[in-house]
């Protein structure tokens, strides 16, 4: 089971509390848990990654176990630790304020 | 007894404000998706209880949110949560907020890149949806002018979009180029008598017509001057803030422009201006009076730099010769230290007798008057930065 975090505005879209859990098939990697992710809740197409080229938002970033996984491939398998539901994957607005 | 809903995009969040035909207490509902841009939100002329916003974010992108119900309960239309998340046919859910250029060689092309604020080349990227216009007859048909400048069109109840990319590519677009606050398609107008006939404004391009439904598109500016663009008299490139009409004389169209107030007579193909005595040359909306084709309003602002109430007094301007001939209204507003900006989308009328006129302000205030622009009242003084007002009559 797959732990993720979201950040408030996207929960409201989504209308979750707290953390989601996702089962991803395969090998866990950022694409397969997004994919999933929009899967379950098709409200969140287009505000985590861009609708046509998949590319994360610019103001988006991603961390889990501490290490910022923002730039890392989107095929990278994700740490151990998220695979397992040990951590969360965490989506994250990349700026305060506004 | 008749009542109004006033639908209130802002800053940060949406309101709805609602009265009875009296139009002296009011109930405020909201805010509605609190933490977001709410550009515009926009009722059915068809279905008043069908209404579509506008919502965005600098960090998740656009999304478009729907009430069946008044605005009592909103959706993205498509996506219930728990619900398989493709449609029978096979078609993806949670597309809503998809908003895609047309590249097809059949009806996207040319896909041009249009000029940044240097004048260099810069391929169109889609920002937001700056407004939202439904059908005249059918709820489930809705327009959306976004930024970067261009016109998309849903038939589904806003599920899907599709670009009416003949606009984009009819051959001007690579001169448009971006007003301050983007370039950005804020205006459309549907009119009533041609069903096929769709004006829509661009800031910095102009006014541009179809009469067939969206599909081919010209340019209609003839007559307007901007005096600091290298050709003050161009068929392009001019700062549209806003056009309005009358649904009962839809060839009439009023203009408020970057620099001066102007009228058509003839549906957009040619432009006078009827500033006459506005004390300012500048200012974003421009409304006109539900029963009276020829009483109209503006917001004068000071000039296009300061962007505030000349003299620090928040005054409407009201004509009722279609212009050239300007009143003051400012019984109920501030008339000193008012440094506010009233923006294009936020001044609405509603179609009660007398009519009432109603604007919003980035000092969060919205003002209300039930006596067509004679007298003023605040419906709420302390809302976030408004950015557009829109009015339903509610039977």
């Amino acid at each position: 089971m797959i732990r993720v975090v979201l950040p408030a505005h996207l929960r409201t879209l989504a209308r979750v509390n707290g953390e989601v859990t996702l089962d991803v098939k395969g090998q866990v990697t950022q694409r397969t848990v997004l994919d999933a992710l929009e899967a379950r809740y098709p409200m969140l197409r287009g505000t985590i990654r861009e609708h046509v080229t998949q590319q994360r938002r610019a103001f988006v970033r991603f961390f889990a176990c501490e290490q910022d996984l923002s730039h890392e491939p989107p095929d990278a398998p994700l740490p151990d630790a998220v695979a397992t539901g040990a951590e969360p994957f965490l989506v994250v607005g990349a700026i305060a304020g506004g | 007894m008749s009542g109004v809903r006033v639908l209130v995009g802002t800053r940060k969040g949406a309101f709805v404000l609602t009265a009875d035909g009296k139009r002296q207490r009011w109930e405020v509902s909201g805010p509605h998706f609190g933490g977001w841009e709410i550009y515009h939100l926009k009722g059915s002329p068809a279905d008043p209880n069908r209404l579509y916003a506008s919502e965005c974010s600098s960090w998740f992108g656009q999304i478009i949110q729907r009430s069946d119900d008044g605005g009592k309960t909103w959706h993205q239309p498509g996506t219930p949560p728990g619900e398989p998340t493709t449609t029978p046919d096979g078609t993806s859910k949670g597309e809503s907020n998809k908003f895609v250029f047309d590249t097809s060689s059949e009806t996207g092309k040319p896909l041009t890149t249009h000029q940044w604020y240097d004048g260099t080349a810069h391929p169109w990227e889609f920002k937001r949806v700056w407004h939202l216009e439904p059908s005249l007859t059918d709820p489930d048909t809705v327009y959306a002018g976004v930024e970067d400048a261009a016109l998309f069109r849903s038939t589904d109840g806003g599920r899907t979009w599709q670009e009416l990319a003949g606009l984009r590519g009819h051959g001007s677009g690579s001169r448009w180029q971006p007003g301050a606050g983007g370039m950005c398609l804020h205006t459309i107008l549907l009119d009533p008598s041609h069903p096929g006939r769709i004006f829509i404004a661009i800031s910095a391009a102009g006014v541009f017509r179809s009469d067939d439904a969206g599909k081919t598109w010209r340019p209609i500016n003839r007559g307007l001057k901007s005096q600091y663009i290298p050709d003050p008299n161009a068929e392009i490139g001019h700062c549209v803030h806003r056009i309005a009409m009358h649904r009962s004389r839809p060839g009439v169209l009023f203009m408020q422009k970057h620099w001066d107030v102007t009228r058509s007579d003839d549906a957009g193909e040619s432009w006078h201006e009827v500033s006459g005595n506005l004390p300012t040359d500048f200012g974003f909306p421009i409304e006109v009076h539900a029963h009276e084709p020829d009483t109209i309003y503006v917001v004068p602002i000071k000039s296009d730099s300061e962007h505030y109430p000349p003299e620090g007094k928040l005054r409407v301007y009201r004509s009722r010769t279609g212009g050239n001939e300007w009143q003051a209204l400012t019984k109920g507003l501030p008339q000193r230290d008012c440094y506010v900006n009233v923006l294009r989308d936020a001044m609405a009328v509603d179609a009660l007798e007398p009519c009432g006129v109603y604007f919003g302000t980035t000092g969060g205030q919205v003002y209300g008057s039930a006596n067509a622009g004679d007298t003023w009242a605040p419906i709420v003084r302390d809302l976030p930065a408004v950015l557009s007002v829109e009015v339903q009559t509610l039977p």
